[in-house]
This record gives structure tokens, C-alpha cells and sequence, in this order.
């Protein structure tokens, strides 16, 4: 094997010697870059004591504190593993969909990707509601949905106080646009839920 | 020697670019004769040529195919508006082949005008295939169909689309009803399906249909009614309540496809419909069931491409019952999380190994590897060409032994003799590449990552890989010291390609200087020049 001479070219930032940016060991063979280390690299989380000694000098004297530093995560190294973005993209979104179908599944069925619907029910009332999670960002917001979801059931204001427990025909009625039925259907549990609430997709 | 209309008659049984290479290096006379012939032409490196060149060699060309961006740009190690861009090209072509009929053009950038230009220039186009571009939009695409009243395919092939209108599909006038091939899969929006179906329709020669993620299951009967002759198909979302109409109108349409060879799509797929598919299974040979993350049906095919949900037990009964299967495609379900739910190991690759005598290519990610799998591997099929292994941590040893994988990967070169293509991964010091050198002889493209100690190991490979042409590398500690010394075998690839490695750019310039013939580019995005791709010209 050549032996690598004082005059080798090295890597370095443009107007400094260089030296500040290649770690160099006492064997002579180079190293990384720190920066370059620290960006690009995942370090393997396996048991670093049982790795050769050749390979520990070149990945972990570079990213000072030696392997047991805890590594960076996958996301942070540029194109690996080796895949096409749609196909990275593509897998999370699959991810995510099935995922909403399975909360889905638990609140009983419905559709619409990446939404959390849970199932509301007030007693008395003809049939549940369906909220979605995710459309509130606090108690009181989802409070007041709740409460003009099922104010057609009540006289009055409506809000989280003076919910009354009896139908009202007429203000029903307005809200399906003055027809005399509400289209609702049965879902696995057997509850009979406002057809709407989830969206079609 | 031959009159000339004999060497004509005799060259027009050479089809590949190779061959008609080293055909017109033979002497003058077939030089000429050669270059009056060329019917196609290939250029593997956009850069390496000037179009003018190209147009005055072969002045009776009538298709074109060309590749821009290197391989890594895949995987975003390119950046944007790096170059690889088509339109000093196609506005040579519209000087010079006004007869032009096909264009087939893989990892550039395409303009909607220079999609109008192809439109509005060549009478008698007839093949577009668009293979993992961008830089055009849905109007570019408009231009074709509006134009191109003998196209014969359109395939778009995962490019970057920008997506204005799904209209466009009815540019092509109801006059037209010459099409073969339609693959507009890589779409992520929804293209007008009353367009869709009428084209389908009146294109009674259409061989291959792929369609996108946004035609829902209920209406492929509808297309697959109107094309039982298709011999590919590809379908769009596979989700869909489960209804028995819906069910056995798709199962009728899949089986009065007598002709259907290969199957893709599958995106979001409602596993009890996958039966629908089993009256054409026996007679596929390609099934890419790589979105749909369930665990595939027993089928027969020449080629398979799945996620790694299907597990070591699925590969096991691949290997079992695939007795033909060729290609196996295996990619990762969730590529960003550490420790896998999903049962896929080296295991399912060896079982493959051993059942599927005819395999002969391999793209295989998974978490864990050993030099024992590879040896088995390796002595399985000697007849390998292509072996692309991703181990998704980078760096990981053999898990049984701890030791590196080069002995495994020395194996894999060592056996199969015929090996064309190699990707490897793992933690692999140089010893690999000097076993690559001494016995890769046929290899032509070798992508390394995070592997080697040193210079030695560059070395090993510039130096013994007599057939190597293009090389990609990425964070490796190869320097200037191999790329120098080898500087000569650059000249014979046609592409190296350096990022996060130890080149210097002294070192570049240098080259440049001493190979007139290679084009060197360095690029910069940050301050540090560590990220280096360099480009040798095809001879």
C-alpha cells in the first residue's frame, strides 16, 4: 500500500490552512470532516465495542465523544436509504391513512384520511352525532360545537349550560332544510348516527 | 468485401447501441455506411455530446433516447437546477430530424414548450416515454395530445408533473385512435374520466393502460370492458367498500382479459378484492404489488415487486411456487423506523435463492444481513446479474458475527461471474473492493455508500473493473490519490459520480488538466467542496 506523503491535498474551507476541517490520525490515514460527519452519517447502534478498530477510527473520533454518542436519526441522513421520494412520501400517507382508518374502525366506521371522528351521543336525542377531533383546539371550542350540534334538541341558547333534554321539532326541521326526515343510518354498534358528519371521501 | 447493400442489409439486424459502436470502429467504409443506417441512437450522458454532432453523424435517425441526470439524483443528492436539461436538444431535433418519431429521455428536465416543440415539429411522432423527469406541467402534456395525431404511446414513468388541469386528456381529438401505450400513474391528480373512457374506447390497439391513484375501483370494469385486449395493466386506488356487484363485475372484466401479462397499482388496497384478480394470475408475468401493504396472493410471475410485508414466510412460498420468476423487487414499508414490526430478513432473500432457479436480478432492503446469507446466496445463483442490496442502517456488520460483510459481498462477485450490476451496503471495509477488483470482470455499474477505509480501495476497483462504466459513490474516504493514479480508466466510463468523499478540489482541477477528453464538474452547495460528481465522456 502507498504510503500518503506531507504534500497530499487536502479538504478545507476556502482562506484557512485546511487542517481545521480534516481530522487527522496518528496513523496518517484521514478522516471526515466533522461537519460533513455529523450531517451525513448515521452511526450504527450496534455494539460499538466489538467493531474493528480501523473502522472506530475513522467514524468515531471524528464525531467527538466516540460512538456511544447517541446517533442521529435516519431522517437526518441525505438520500438514504436509497429511495425515491414519491415512494418515501407515498408510504406515509398510506401510513397515515390506514391509521385514521383504524381510529375510524374504533369510532365506528366512517371515511375521510387523517381525521380523528369520535362518535357524540346526548341522551335523549334520536340519534348520535360524529365530531372530528382535530377541527377544535381547545375544550371550549369543541364544548360550543357540541353544544350547536345538538341545540335543534333543546330550546333556548345554545352552550355548554341549558342543554335541555327534549326534542325540538321545529328548529330540527330548519336544520334539514324543512324536510320532514333526517337521513340517518345504523353503524356497527348498533347506534343510529346524523348522516354528514364524516365527509364522503 | 461486401457491396454497400449487403453490409446495409446485414447492419440493419444490429440493434444495440454497443454493437453499432463497434461496428463504426471497424474502418472507414463502415463507418459511413454505419452512420447513414443508425436508425436509433443512445446517448447515456447528455453532456458528453453536443446535439449538432449527433445530427451530423446520423442523419436518418428516428428516435432518440437520452439520460441527464446521474442515478443519485434519485435520492436528492443532486441539487436543483443542477442541468440535464432537454430543450438544446429538442431544438436541434426540430432543425435537424424533422422526422423524428421517437423520444425517450430519463432523469431531465422537460419545459412545456419543449413539449409544444416536440408537438408542433415532428408529423410523424409516434413514441413519447418521459422517464423520471419534471420541469413540465399538464399543458405540455395537452400540446402532445392536441398535436401528435399518431402517437402510439405516451408513458410517463414516476416524473414530477405539475398538475393544472385534468383536461388535457380530451385534447386528443376524436379522430385519434392510434394509441398503444398510456401509463399516467406517476399523476397525483384526476384526470377527466368520461375523457378517459372514450379514449380507451376508440383505441382498439391499446397494449398497455396505467392508470393513477385517483380512478376509484368501481370504474375500472367500466375501462377494462372497453380494453380486453390489454396485455399491461395498471390499476388506480384498489379501496373500496366491499359491495358483490362492485366485486363481480371487476372479476368478470379481469377475466375477459385473456391477454393481461402484467399487473400494477394496487394503491390503498381492500384485500377482498384482490381475488378478483386470480383468473389472470396464472398467466402474469409481472405483478407489482409495491403499494399495497398487505401480504400478496400466491401467484406466478417472471417478475415480483412487493413490500417487505410479505414477510420470510410469503418469500418462502414465493420460492416454492415462482419455479419462472426473474426479478425480485422487495422495498421497505417503513424505510425511517429502527426496528422493524415487519417479519423480513436476510432469510426471505436465501429461501428465494434456493427455490427460483431462473432469479437473476435482486433489489432487496431489509434490516439485518450476514456473510453466510451472501455465500448462500452466491452458490445458489451463480447466474446473478444484478444484485442490489440495502441494508437500511448504513454500516451495520453481519449480525452473527459482527464481522464486516466483505467476504460476503466477495462471494457474491466471486460466483456470479456474470454479474452486471452491484449496489452494496453494510459495513465493508477495502478488503471488499479488492475482491471486486479481481473478479467483477463483467461488472458495468457499482454504487458504494459509506464503505471503505481508503484510496486502496478505490484503487482496487478503478483498477481491476475492466468493464466498469459508471461508478457511484457516496461518503466514502476515497481521495484524490486513486482518482489520479486511475485517471486513464475514467476515460472508458461513462460516468463517475463522488459525494461526502475525501476528493480535493485541487485534485479536480487537476484531472481536468491532465484529461482534456473528461469532463469534471464540481459542485459546491456549501462552502466545504465535498460533494464532487465528475462525468467521463462515452468513447
Amino acid at each position: 500500500m502507498e504510503s500518503f506523503d506531507e504534500t497530499e491535498l487536502r479538504l478545507g474551507l476556502p482562506g484557512d490552512g485546511g487542517d481545521a476541517t480534516v481530522a487527522m490520525h496518528t496513523n496518517g490515514k484521514r478522516g471526515y470532516d466533522e461537519t460533513v460527519m455529523d450531517l451525513k452519517l448515521k452511526l450504527s447502534s450496534n455494539d460499538q465495542d466489538t467493531k474493528n478498530d480501523q473502522d472506530k477510527k475513522v467514524f468515531c473520533s471524528v464525531v467527538g465523544g466516540g460512538c456511544s454518542v447517541n446517533p442521529p436519526t435516519k431522517a437526518q441522513v441525505v438520500g438514504w436509504p436509497p429511495l425515491r421520494s414519491y415512494r418515501k412520501n407515498m408510504m406515509s400517507v398510506q401510513k397515515k391513512s390506514s391509521l385514521s382508518r383504524h381510529e375510524e374502525v374504533a369510532n365506528g366506521g366512517g371515511g375521510g384520511g387523517g381525521a380523528a371522528f369520535v362518535k357524540v351521543s346526548m341522551d335523549g336525542a334520536p340519534y348520535l352525532r360524529k365530531v372530528d377531533l382535530k377541527m377544535y383546539k381547545s375544550y371550549q371550542d369543541l364544548s360550543d360545537a357540541l353544544g350547536n350540534m345538538f341545540s335543534s334538541f333543546t330550546i333556548g341558547t345554545c352552550g355548554s349550560q341549558g342543554l335541555k333534554d327534549f326534542m325540538n321539532e321545529s328548529k330540527l326541521m330548519d336544520l334539514l332544510n324543512n324536510s320532514d326526515y333526517v337521513p340517518t343510518y345504523e353503524d356497527k354498534d348498533g347506534d343510529w348516527m346524523l348522516v354528514g358528519d364524516v365527509p364522503w371521501e | 468485401m461486401f457491396p454497400e447493400e449487403v453490409l446495409e442489409h446485414v447492419f440493419s439486424f444490429l440493434t444495440s447501441h454497443t454493437d453499432r459502436n463497434s461496428v463504426s470502429l471497424v474502418c472507414k467504409t463502415w463507418y459511413e455506411m454505419e452512420r447513414w443506417c443508425r436508425k436509433r441512437v443512445f446517448i447515456g450522458n447528455c453532456y458528453a455530446v453536443n446535439p449538432k454532432v449527433i445530427i451530423k453523424r446520423f442523419p436518418e435517425v428516428k428516435g432518440v433516447e437520452l439520460k441527464g441526470k446521474p442515478h443519485f439524483a434519485d435520492f436528492n443528492l443532486v441539487p436543483e437546477g443542477w442541468g440535464g436539461f432537454v430543450w438544446p436538444w429538442v431544438v436541434e431535433f426540430a432543425k435537424g430530424y424533422p422526422w423524428l418519431e421517437e423520444i425517450r429521455l430519463k432523469r431531465m428536465v422537460v419545459s412545456d414548450e419543449c413539449l409544444e416543440i416536440v408537438a408542433k415539429s415532428f408529423s410523424k411522432f409516434r413514441v413519447l416515454v418521459l422517464e423520471s423527469c419534471d420541469g413540465f406541467s399538464t399543458d405540455g402534456l395537452a400540446s402532445i395530445a392536441s398535436h401528435c395525431r399518431n402517437l402510439r404511446v405516451l408513458d410517463l414513468r414516476e416524473c414530477e408533473v405539475e398538475e393544472l388541469s385534468g383536461h388535457w386528456l380530451s385534447h386528443f381529438p376524436d379522430s385519434f385512435t392510434s394509441l398503444e401505450v398510456l401509463n399516467i400513474a406517476c399523476l397525483g391528480s384526476e384526470v377527466s374520466f368520461s375523457a378517459l373512457e372514450r379514449l380507451v374506447a376508440r383505441s382498439p390497439k391499446l397494449k398497455t393502460l396505467r392508470l393513477n391513484r385517483t380512478v376509484p375501483l368501481e370504474k375500472l370494469s367500466t375501462l377494462l370492458q372497453r380494453a380486453p385486449q390489454l396485455i399491461d395493466f395498471g390499476t388506480g386506488s384498489y379501496s373500496a367498500e366491499i359491495r358483490s356487484d362492485v366485486y363481480s363485475s371487476l372479476k368478470d372484466a379481469f377475466s375477459s382479459c385473456k391477454n393481461l401479462k402484467s399487473l400494477s397499482g394496487f394503491w390503498d388496497v381492500t384485500p377482498a378484492y384482490l381475488p378478483v384478480v386470480h383468473s389472470v394470475c396464472s398467466q402474469l408475468t409481472s405483478l407489482n404489488l409495491s403499494y399495497a401493504s398487505t401480504q400478496s396472493p400466491e401467484l406466478t410471475k417472471i417478475r415480483l415487486v412487493v413490500l417487505d410485508c410479505i414477510e420470510d414466510t410469503g418469500l418462502n412460498t414465493v420460492s416454492m411456487t415462482c419455479k419462472d420468476l426473474r426479478e425480485l423487487v422487495v422495498f421497505p414499508s417503513e424505510p425511517f423506523v429502527g426496528d422493524a414490526e415487519v417479519q423480513l430478513t436476510e432469510q426471505g432473500l436465501v429461501s428465494v435463492s434456493q427455490g427460483c432457479s431462473k432469479l437473476q436480478s435482486v433489489l432487496y432492503f431489509c434490516r439485518q444481513m450476514s456473510n453466510s446469507a451472501l455465500i448462500s446466496i452466491s452458490k445458489n445463483r451463480p447466474n446473478l446479474t444484478c444484485f442490489r442490496l440495502c441494508i437500511i442502517e448504513p454500516t451495520v456488520p453481519d449480525y452473527l458475527t459482527l464481522e464486516p460483510l466483505d467476504v460476503g459481498f466477495g462471494s457474491i462477485v466471486e460466483n456470479c461471474k456474470q454479474l452486471t450490476r452491484l449496489s452494496m451496503s453494510g459495513l465493508l471495509t477495502d478488503r471488499v473492493f479488492e475482491y471486486i477488483g479481481t473478479h467483477a470482470k463483467n461488472l458495468d455499474m457499482l454504487s458504494i455508500a459509506f464503505a471503505g477505509d481508503s484510496d486502496l480501495g478505490l484503487h482496487h476497483v478503478l483498477s481491476g473493473c475492466d468493464s466498469l462504466r459508471k461508478l457511484e459513490i457516496r461518503d466514502c474516504p476515497f481521495g484524490d490519490k486513486a482518482l489520479l493514479a486511475n485517471a486513464s480508466k475514467l476515460e472508458k466510463m461513462r460516468s463517475l459520480w463522488m459525494s461526502s468523499c475525501l476528493v480535493s478540489f485541487g485534485a479536480c482541477k487537476l484531472l481536468g488538466q491532465k484529461m482534456p477528453g473528461l469532463n469534471v464538474e464540481v459542485i459546491d452547495e456549501r462552502e466545504n467542496l465535498n460533494s464532487l460528481p465528475e462525468y467521463a465522456p462515452v468513447e
